[in-house]
């Protein structure tokens, strides 16, 4: 029994090995065989909405394909990775989590960076407090609520906030920037720091204020195959797409930006 | 009574259900980081965590004594239209998904929530984001165990006490205050340390509703789940705080949280 398993997961790296998978393909699939079976994706919660079209668009030329997704803080998931837990692909929103999978030698190949992501202030629809920038959130006025400086989107917000010279108060730190961006569009805060995608698809819900260049951080997204996947074929497929131009319009359409 | 030999198969699954509750103990007792125990348990996160954790569970606890008391009287002594209805519904937190109790309390009590915009633009009180939002979140998720123990307690007590109390010429403040409240003392004690506990373990509610800052939200739980990530070591001692408090409650409290149920 298991070392039916056993053959059965070396006959899938080997095949996995052989695909031949350039990151231009337009789709890893045309070159060969249906992809099949499922896997799961750990991804950062920034990534929800582009990964979940992808996986959709990837379903509808292999049909036989199941993406489970998990997404939540990077830094939540990558403690869940090295703890054991089941994943299959890992992208994160930065170089740091990251590297904590690749110290752990939990990858299977190299991480490779496939999007970009800058910051943007998320605050009510049409801006009702009139924030024109960072210095804004500073005002006593503005309820302000960031991601908690142990997560990407809030170790970012600092950095462009310490970029920018002004020092402002958060009332709250959340677990992931989704939850500042679910904070912001419910009306409980004026302001938050998160993604330019967040704000993109929240749809209306919350409005974007630019931050200037000058004061701005690009965050930077690796993806991996994390070592031991069971079906490390789909799990590169996964990664090829996102890596050719397919999966980079599909970015794109959610607001991520070419490394 | 009779000792007889108890089936193997119910020893083997009992020895597993034992089993699957302790070993994650085991497994927390096993990464605790023992020689820096102490450094990791005085961090300035732990401590801010810690006291806010000790005010907030306090603070929930007492508001629920003061509404729940009385709350329980009336499930007890007053038959009304609906009471089933209402006592479930107060009851509900005990099994309503904490995160949803929390989505909850801010359409309620939230900024943009039906009494919370009344609040605001009225009165100039905000609850999110504030101690008081922490305190309401526990106090939602806890007082229904304090509900339910005394009113165990006064549907047991002997109400004879009372009724000879009365017909001395006591007011029903006076029999309140002399006879019933000393009478199920036991249970209102038993209910405030099993609302203390849960007050004091109240996670999802309170980072829905109160949201997450050093100070001023980020109670023990909290204070885990963001050192998780970045100082295991510390999440892992204040875990076992919690664990420890829990623990010694739970078996302090065996006899009357048995009865209570």
């Amino acid at each position: 029994m298991r070392a039916a398993i056993a053959l059965g997961i070396a006959a899938t790296l080997v095949l996995g090995a052989c695909a031949p998978s350039p990151p231009s393909s337009p789709m890893p699939t045309t070159s060969n065989a249906l992809l099949a079976g499922s896997i799961t994706v750990f991804a950062g919660s920034s990534l929800t909405d582009a990964f979940k079209n992808a996986g959709d668009e990837i379903t509808k030329t292999n049909p036989g394909v199941r993406f489970t997704f998990n997404f939540g803080s990077s830094s939540t998931l990558a403690t869940q990775i090295t703890n054991g837990a089941p994943a299959d692909v890992f992208a994160s929103a930065d170089d740091a989590n990251m590297q904590k999978i690749v110290d752990a030698k939990l990858t299977d190949g190299a991480a490779m960076p496939f999007a970009e992501n800058r910051l943007q202030i998320a605050v009510a629809p049409g801006n009702p407090k009139r924030i024109a920038g960072l210095a804004d959130l500073a005002r006593p006025d503005v309820v302000l609520v960031l991601a908690a400086p142990t997560v990407p989107a809030g170790k970012y917000a600092l950095e462009s906030l310490t970029k920018a010279g002004v020092s402002a108060k958060p009332v709250s730190q959340e677990v992931d920037v989704r939850a500042v961006l679910t904070k912001v569009s419910l009306g409980e805060a004026d302001a938050g720091i998160v993604y330019v995608t967040d704000v993109k698809s929240a749809s209306g819900r919350v409005t974007g204020v630019d931050i200037p260049d000058q004061q701005q951080v690009i965050a930077r997204y690796p993806i991996a195959v994390v070592k031991d996947s069971k079906n490390a074929r789909l799990a590169r497929g996964f990664v090829d797409y996102l890596l050719s131009p397919a999966g980079q319009s599909v970015l794109a359409e959610f607001g991520f930006s070419k490394p | 009574m009779r000792s007889e030999r108890p089936p193997v198969l119910f020893v083997v699954l009992a020895a597993i259900g034992v089993a699957f509750f302790v070993l994650p103990l085991v497994g927390l007792l096993y990464r605790a980081p023992w020689e820096t125990a102490l450094d990791d348990l005085t961090t300035p996160e732990a401590l801010t965590a810690l006291r806010l954790s000790f005010v907030v569970s306090l603070a929930a606890t007492a508001l629920a004594l003061l509404l729940g008391v009385p709350l329980a009287w009336v499930y007890a002594r007053v038959p009304f239209r609906g009471r089933d209805v209402v006592r479930a519904l107060t009851t509900l937190p005990m099994i309503l998904p904490p995160v949803v109790g929390g989505v909850a309390l801010l359409f309620a009590f939230g900024r943009r929530g039906l009494f919370g915009q009344v609040l605001d633009t009225v009165f100039g009180i905000r609850i999110p984001f504030t101690t008081a939002g922490a305190i309401l979140a526990a106090t939602f998720v806890a007082m229904p165990f304090l509900v339910l123990t005394v009113e165990a307690g006064l549907r047991s007590m002997d109400r004879r006490y009372e009724d000879a109390a009365r017909t001395l010429g006591a007011s029903r403040w006076l029999v309140f205050r002399r006879v019933t409240l000393p009478l199920i003392a036991p249970s209102v004690f038993a209910g405030a340390v099993l609302c203390w506990a849960r007050a004091l373990g109240e996670f999802g509610a309170t980072i829905t509703f109160a949201g997450n800052l050093p100070g001023t939200t980020q109670t023990l739980p909290l204070a885990v789940y963001i050192a998780l990530e970045t100082r295991p070591e510390v999440a892992i001692m204040l875990s076992l705080v919690l664990l420890v408090v829990s623990l010694g409650i739970l078996i302090a409290m065996r006899d009357r949280y048995l009865r209570a149920f």
